[in-house]
């Protein structure tokens, strides 16, 4: 199944950011939205992941099949490696954590709390958790952010196997991953004119 | 969702989770009462009552910002918003956590702490009866609150504001029960007035608390 965006229209505190964004996303392939800051990458990822609704447009495909990835990693500092993998394999209704801790170089920190861990293991970790999801759409939002070039190979790779069986992954990140998969979305055109907010927006 | 509230219940009795929190508040509210009002051992029972009860409050109110602002600023209410439980169980899990951590240690301690107010023999049991009936609505109500401030900075005064209206008609016949039960009376209008106010807010509230999570999580 493909997710595929058409005519999407995405806001930020009801003012349009981007406006009429369509892509598809067919299994098997990565795509990179690339843009300066501020442009709306962020809101777009939020929108495709369903945390906030869009201004206009259509997602189809999205909801129940994306795993979100944002600026923070979600992880709890005063539980361990392991408890905070294994929380969220129990949330989303998968059992096996070791891959996870292999492919992202965690096995020797599983005890650790998550609290000890440096900026780039945090990281990792919170890039790991994409993988007991179970899920086929990974949407990321600067995912290689304070991570080491050795570590951007793990997660580069991680990214290629998830696509090699099928998954499909959108993120936003401004350095070259080496995914020769990945296509490149530049969301600059796409620039909304800008036009006073939406009255109640809350209450809609 | 029994990973969320295992998981819940975990942090808080680790460090710097709070558990303690609202106990400590309350015992230190009714040991300061008798200095305060004096020995007088007639008027000490008269008031006791009352005093276990707006300690109880209190004492649940000083914890409410911790159930969602945690979660909110380590990004992990973001990804359970994602993830496959719906929004309503999330925030009914999260309520009965914090009823666990903060609402039955209370409703466990005020027996024991009666003891120093000089509660009648008769009013532990009502105390106890009205506490364990009364404070999950504490708990749901507060949990309503805590979704609407969400992402405000320091927001636990306008969640005070915001709850303390909401907790009256808790207070009100959940007091009245421990009085009533205190002095010997019947005691039944005030426990099903009491009963079907937290039945009500377990009811209706998690929808509420899931809308307003929704719309603050845009």
């Amino acid at each position: 199944m493909m997710l595929s965006v058409r005519d999407l229209a995405v806001s930020r505190g009801g003012v349009p950011v981007l406006e009429g964004v369509s892509f598809a996303l067919a299994p098997g392939r990565a795509l990179v939205l690339r843009g300066p800051n501020g442009s709306g990458k962020t809101t777009l990822l939020r929108t495709v992941a369903g945390l906030q609704p869009p201004f206009s447009g259509e997602i189809a495909g999205a909801g129940e099949r994306i795993a979100y990835a944002g600026h923070s990693d979600g992880l709890k500092a005063m539980l361990t490696v392991t408890e905070n993998l294994r929380f969220w394999a129990q949330v989303f209704g998968t059992r096996d954590i070791s891959a996870a801790l292999r492919d992202f170089d965690l096995a020797q920190l599983d005890s650790r709390l998550a609290g000890t861990l440096s900026a780039g293991q945090k990281r990792r970790l919170g890039l790991a958790r994409l993988m007991v999801t179970g899920r086929p759409v990974w949407v990321l939002d600067e995912p290689t952010v304070s991570l080491d070039a050795a570590s951007v190979g793990l997660f580069a790779a991680a990214v290629r196997a998830h696509l090699a069986a099928g998954g499909s992954a959108l993120m936003a990140t401004h350095i070259d991953l080496g995914i020769p998969e990945a296509e490149v979305f530049d969301v600059t055109p796409f620039k909304a004119v800008p036009r006073a907010a939406k009255q109640d927006e809350a209450f809609l | 969702m029994i990973a969320l509230l295992t998981r819940d219940l975990r942090l808080a009795v680790r460090a710097g989770g709070g558990f303690g929190l609202g106990l400590a508040f309350f015992l230190i509210v009714t040991v300061l009462v008798p200095f305060g009002v004096g020995p007088e051992t007639g008027l000490l029972s008269k008031i006791a009552p009352g005093v276990l009860w707006i300690g109880a409050l209190l004492a649940c109110l000083l914890s409410l910002d911790r159930i969602f602002a945690l979660d909110w600023e380590d990004g992990s209410l973001d990804l359970l918003a994602t993830a496959p439980l719906p929004m309503e169980g999330i925030v009914s899990v999260k309520a009965l956590a914090h009823w666990i951590t903060t609402g039955l240690p209370l409703v466990l301690a005020a027996p024991l702490l009666g003891v120093l107010l000089s509660l009648p023999a008769d009013g532990y049991l009502w105390v106890l009866v009205s506490l364990a009936v009364g404070t999950p609505a504490l708990s749901v109500i507060g949990t309503f609150g805590a979704a609407l401030t969400v992402g405000l900075k320091r927001g636990g005064l306008l969640l005070s504001l915001l709850v303390l209206p909401l907790y009256v008609p808790t207070l009100i016949f959940g007091a009245e029960v421990a009085r009533r039960g205190a002095e010997g009376l019947a005691v039944q209008t005030p426990l099903l007035m009491l009963g079907g106010i937290s039945a009500g807010a377990i009811a209706l509230l998690p929808f509420a608390s899931a809308a307003v999570l929704r719309i603050n999580l845009r």
